[in-house]
């Protein structure tokens, strides 16, 4: 067993406190009526908890990725203990075959020999020009390499009957507890959709099973220029996906909130000062704005060196400053919108009834109108997430997202663009993030959806 | 003309169908007003909905017959029944501020209806517009045409909207609650407008109304429902002297009046049941002083007891016998000793501010010199039409409007100008109770929160224990069970919601409770609790009251003194029964006469107003009430009267008088 030290990032830092606030929120919300009911709502909400379960995989993924180590290097025993400059995680050691399995470049999804032609020295017949063999990808072909069809289709196949039978001993858990619980009612009756968890789980086992037993011996995604694989790529990219969409909300939420409703409860010369924030703010155009606070924060970062002592903590710095800075430029939205709603509920019966009993203005507002704002910021919350992660995606494409050194969407789809020029054309890069960032913002959104219904006080 | 016959609707709710209207039938001839009566949730507004097939999404019609002139409705395409609607038969609403689009002239909506039904186009659309303007009695119609309804006040747009429901000459005329978001002299202006309308035409009118007034004064025939079914049909004269249903005559036993001062008001114990949970037998049974075992089995046929008047009632009884239930409240009437709240030439005045530098360019005068003064334990109640301060009046007092200039003096010290500390503890001393419980109490806090939140902020009971104790025993003072508690306000009814804010302000016990409109927003019979409560919690407790209102009877009935607000000033205040017997003020008399009476012949002579209330923004020079006062003279336009002594107590503001 190799000893390793732990490494506590500090987006690992807020990540995990986010964790540990979502369960708080959680307990609270268990201890409060309406809302426990407006989350049962959610809950029997089929499509919103199908996207809900395909969120909590990225979720999952995203975790296993926040955990982050440096492995031990051998060392004569007696000597100090060496670390590696290398930062891994959990995700890294569980997807170690995927990461240190790399072509030489680009090779096809479920290719066997790459995608360029290299001069190759065969013994015997001198020098030819060929599609080199892939060093990891269908090497246990071995000379069977037109076989691969019937060889993934097979795997695949296995692979999905496993994954069926395993959802059939989770089907069965859910429907004994169930019937337990509530013995009258069948599953499809249950107050909690569980139909559509299951039937997703089904669908999500059927295809990721079968993916990752295959990405054992192919590229299922191809590899990139370094002759990465695109999988692993895109594994690596959740974890930064999430982190602008939650961290960056995390920026911007008080920020709103605050200002929104400061701005709408007191009016005045408040209200005026806020409101000429925002219009500034507003008046310059968003992605020229966060590039002049990045190019400025790049500056920062690569005169002091001496702050970081891995590459890893220097880009996950960098990532973190810009979750601040697209907090701090994307706030005035939900600003103005909590604006206008607290104009409307300031008027209302019950906050002059609290007036006229002398209750504070800071009371009023966390008492009286802070709760019956929250169905608003629960929905921006989700909306914005899935904004966010977009958007990442497109400052990555300009060049000033997140480090080089780390994987995003963005930085995929930046590297994927200049191959699109190429004949042959190499698409799976692109397509690859593509559908990956379509599944989670689709998720996200139907999640948001599902979460808004439940809260609108009307369909109640 | 028209026949409803068995018509049943329904609204769907996931997979079930909840009936709204079980089974209704009724017919109405032409030139005839059927009046459909009932309380919020009874049916009737989605019957005309049934009639007019425009129920909301999910509303379904389930069975039955709708026929006009024989041609049945209801199997009629939807591109049939369009020349139905706006065509052969129209529909007025209740709100005329959201009837009408915004953004469109008056002349484009009533053109529409010309062009589809008519195809009426250019000027001869134009000419018959104005005509149309004209009959509906608005001044200056070709000017009117090119406006958008913004500009309108709320009596010319029922006019508009009545235009443009006549536009397309109909037969039948569906009116529902026309007149109930306008004033009472606006209201008599539109109820005249349609009564000779009708007249004229000859047309079939469909009045939808909960107004025992309004009924009186319009309807040939009435049809009572209850809990989506129709209970009792009578000609009016019927209706007014041998109502035999028991539901009906309890209705008229809440009413509040005159000759029920001092007594206590008959309420209808429980609620209108549920849609999904109807009753087998006869729906009001739960509710009935009558009822019979045989009424819980069997739901009761119709019985016809006088030609056209006919009930369904397993009870064979005449009328009730009258104050068998009625218990004597002792009338606290206390002399009018000092008065313990003066009010000294209260202002209230709003800036309107213009341009870019937000200049103030003139103000608007809600509140313009209101003197009053209230005693312990008496009720004061503060009279007008929307619009003219009331509301600010209530709220400068409490400080929750700063007022502009006066002085406010409580027991010794002046309210106005004290910040802070001082303001709070003298907050203990007056609380409000608002018009909406629905929108009084915060809907995310439960009932035990909301009764504790003054006084928590206020500091009367500091320890928990102490102040739950207090809590349940403020919820049985006003009649509601100790398990509400740990409730949320959604949970409760409009008039249960109106107790929840009664024990909310008398947490912290004050002397003074500022009632701003309490009832309006609550059906007679729950009006009828909520009043009683009012009246019991006086005796008990000793508060005074301010109350605001519009609503005559409930004057007549609570009030001790009175105060008559007309545009930001008062122009006659006195005992109630000087006031209200004895009015000096053409206002006065003239909103006094313009109340629906709900009797056979309550309808003494109306003294028409013409036109609305102007703006407080730039009230008439003079007198404010000369340009609709009948009895004008030169010197009403010159200056504003001075206050003259009727008698010791009542004084008016008039030059009449002086």
């Amino acid at each position: 067993m190799m000893g390793f030290q732990i490494v506590v990032l500090w987006s690992d830092v807020l990540i995990w406190l986010l964790v540990a606030a979502g369960l708080g929120v959680g307990v609270l919300i268990a201890k409060n009526p309406p809302l426990l009911a407006a989350w049962r709502r959610v809950g029997a909400n089929r499509v919103g908890m199908a996207s809900a379960t395909v969120l909590l995989g990225f979720i999952l993924i995203g975790l296993l990725d926040s955990l982050h180590y440096r492995a031990q290097l051998e060392s004569k025993p007696g000597q100090k203990a060496a670390y590696a400059v290398e930062v891994l995680s959990v995700l890294d050691a569980l997807a170690s075959p995927l990461r240190s399995r790399n072509e030489k470049t680009y090779s096809e999804p479920f290719a066997t020999r790459l995608y360029a032609k290299e001069t190759i020295d065969v013994p015997g017949q001198g020098t030819v020009r060929d599609y080199p063999r892939l060093k990891h990808g269908g090497k246990h072909l071995g000379e069977r390499e037109d076989d691969v069809v019937e060889d993934a289709g097979f795997t695949a196949f296995k692979a999905g009957v496993l994954a069926f039978v395993g959802w059939l001993g989770v089907f069965g858990a859910v429907a004994t507890v169930n019937r337990k619980k509530s013995p009258k009612l069948k599953l499809r009756e249950a107050a909690f959709a569980w139909d559509a968890v299951l039937l997703t789980l089904l669908l999500m086992a059927l295809t990721l099973v079968p993916l990752f037993w295959l990405a054992g011996q192919y590229h299922v995604f191809g590899t990139d220029k370094v002759g990465q694989d695109v999988l692993y790529q895109i594994l690596k990219s959740v974890r930064t996906g999430l982190i602008i969409g939650l961290v960056t909300t995390l920026v911007m939420l008080p920020m709103a909130v605050l200002l929104g409703i400061v701005a709408g409860y007191f009016r005045g010369w408040v209200d005026d000062v806020i409101q000429y924030i925002y219009t500034v703010l507003n008046s310059i155009p968003g992605v020229l704005l966060i590039a002049a606070a990045v190019l400025m924060m790049q500056v920062v970062i690569d005169t002091h060196p001496e702050w970081f002592s891995t590459a890893a903590e220097r880009a996950d710095l960098r990532l973190l400053a810009l979750c601040f800075i697209l907090g701090i430029t994307s706030w005035t939205g939900l600003c103005r919108l909590l604006r206008g709603e607290t104009l409307k509920l300031r008027e209302l019966e019950y906050i002059q009834a609290a007036q006229a009993f002398g209750v504070s203005s800071w009371r009023i507002i966390v008492r009286h109108i802070l709760p019956n704002l929250m169905h608003i910021v629960i929905i921006a919350l989700v909306m914005d997430f899935s904004g966010l992660v977009l958007a990442e995606a497109v400052l990555s494409y300009v060049g000033i997202g997140v480090d080089p050194t780390m994987t995003s969407f963005g930085t995929m789809i930046n590297n994927a663009r200049m191959e699109l020029g190429r004949e042959p054309v190499v698409w799976w890069s692109l397509v690859a993030a593509f559908s990956a960032m379509f599944i989670l913002v689709l998720a996200a959104n139907l999640f948001a959806d599902a979460v808004r219904d439940a809260f609108d006080p009307r369909a109640a | 003309m028209l026949k409803v016959d068995k018509l049943r609707l329904g609204f769907s709710a996931g997979k079930t169908t909840l009936a709204a209207v079980d089974g209704i039938s009724f017919s109405i001839e032409k030139g005839e007003t059927f009046a459909l009566l009932g309380e919020s949730g009874c049916g009737k507004s989605a019957t005309a909905q049934g009639i007019m097939r425009l129920l909301p999404a999910a509303g379904r019609i389930l069975e039955g017959n709708v026929a006009l002139e024989g041609e049945p409705l209801l199997s009629l395409s939807e591109a049939d029944m369009r020349a139905y609607r706006g065509g052969r038969m129209a529909m007025i609403f209740q709100e005329p501020a959201t009837s009408l689009n915004p953004v469109l002239t008056v002349g484009r909506q009533i053109g529409e209806v010309l062009e589809r039904h008519l195809d009426l186009r250019g000027a001869a659309a134009t000419e018959r517009m104005v005509d149309l303007l004209r009959q509906v009695g608005i001044a200056d119609p070709e000017r009117r045409l090119t406006e958008y309804p913004f500009q309108l006040s709320g009596g010319m747009k029922q006019r508009v909207m009545i235009a443009i429901a006549l536009a397309g000459e109909p037969e039948l005329l569906i009116a529902d609650e026309p007149t109930t978001a306008l004033d009472v002299t606006v209201q008599a202006q539109i109820l005249d407008l349609l009564a000779k309308i009708q007249v004229d035409r000859g047309m079939g009118m469909l009045l939808i109304t909960h107004d025992l007034g309004v009924v009186a004064r319009m309807a040939h025939r009435i049809g009572v429902m209850y809990a989506g079914e129709l209970v009792e049909v009578a000609s009016r004269e019927e209706f007014f002297t041998e109502p035999r249903h028991p539901y009906t005559q309890a209705l008229f036993e809440a009413l509040p009046e005159i000759s029920r001062r001092g007594l206590k008001l008959t309420t209808i114990p429980g609620q209108v049941p549920s849609l999904a949970a109807m009753p087998t037998g006869c729906r009001f049974a739960d509710r009935c002083a009558h009822v019979m075992p045989v009424c819980r089995e069997k739901s009761p046929d119709w019985r016809e007891v006088a030609n056209g008047h006919t009930v369904r009632c397993h009870w064979q009884g005449e009328s009730a016998e009258e104050s068998v239930t009625r218990h004597a409240v002792t009338e606290l009437d206390i002399d009018p000793g000092k008065p313990f709240l003066q009010v000294g030439d209260l202002k209230v005045h709003f800036p309107i501010r213009k341009g870019f530098l937000q200049r103030t360019v003139g103000h608007v005068r809600a509140v313009d010199g209101v003197s009053l003064g209230i005693s312990a334990g008496r009720t004061l109640a503060l009279v007008g039409e929307s619009g003219c301060g009331k509301t600010t009046v209530g709220k400068a007092l409490l400080q929750l409007i700063q007022p502009t200039a006066g002085n406010v003096r409580l027991g010794g010290s002046e309210l106005v100008g004290l910040k802070g500390r001082k303001l709070r503890d003298a907050r203990r001393h007056m609380q409000m109770i608002f018009q909406d419980p629905f929108a009084s109490l915060n809907p995310r806090l439960r009932v035990g929160e909301i009764i504790a939140e003054g006084m928590a902020a206020l500091g009367v009971e500091t320890e928990p224990p102490a102040r739950a104790a207090a809590v349940a025993a403020l919820l049985q003072q006003v009649g509601l069970p100790g398990e509400a508690i740990d409730r949320y306000p959604h949970e409760f009814s409009g008039g249960q919601r109106q107790r929840i804010a009664i024990a909310r302000a008398l947490a912290v016990q004050p002397e003074l409770l500022i009632c701003d409109e309490p009832t309006s927003a609550l059906d007679v019979s729950v009006q009828a609790q909520i009043l009683n409560l009012l009246k019991k919690l006086q005796t008990e407790l000793g508060v005074a009251y301010l109350f605001i209102t519009h609503n005559f009877a409930v004057v007549e009935y609570l009030a001790h003194d009175v105060a008559v607000m007309y545009l930001g000033r008062i122009v006659e205040q006195g005992r109630a029964e000087e006031v209200l017997r004895s009015p000096w003020h053409p206002y006065t008399q003239a909103l006094l006469s313009a109340v629906p009476a709900p009797h056979l012949d309550g309808q003494v002579q109306v003294i028409r107003l013409p036109g609305e209330t102007p703006s407080p923004a730039n009230p008439p020079s003079g007198c404010h009430f000369h340009p609709r006062c009948p009895q004008a003279m030169d010197v009403c336009r010159q200056r504003y009267p001075t206050v003259s002594g009727i008698s010791g107590t009542h004084t008016v503001s008039c030059h009449l008088a002086g």
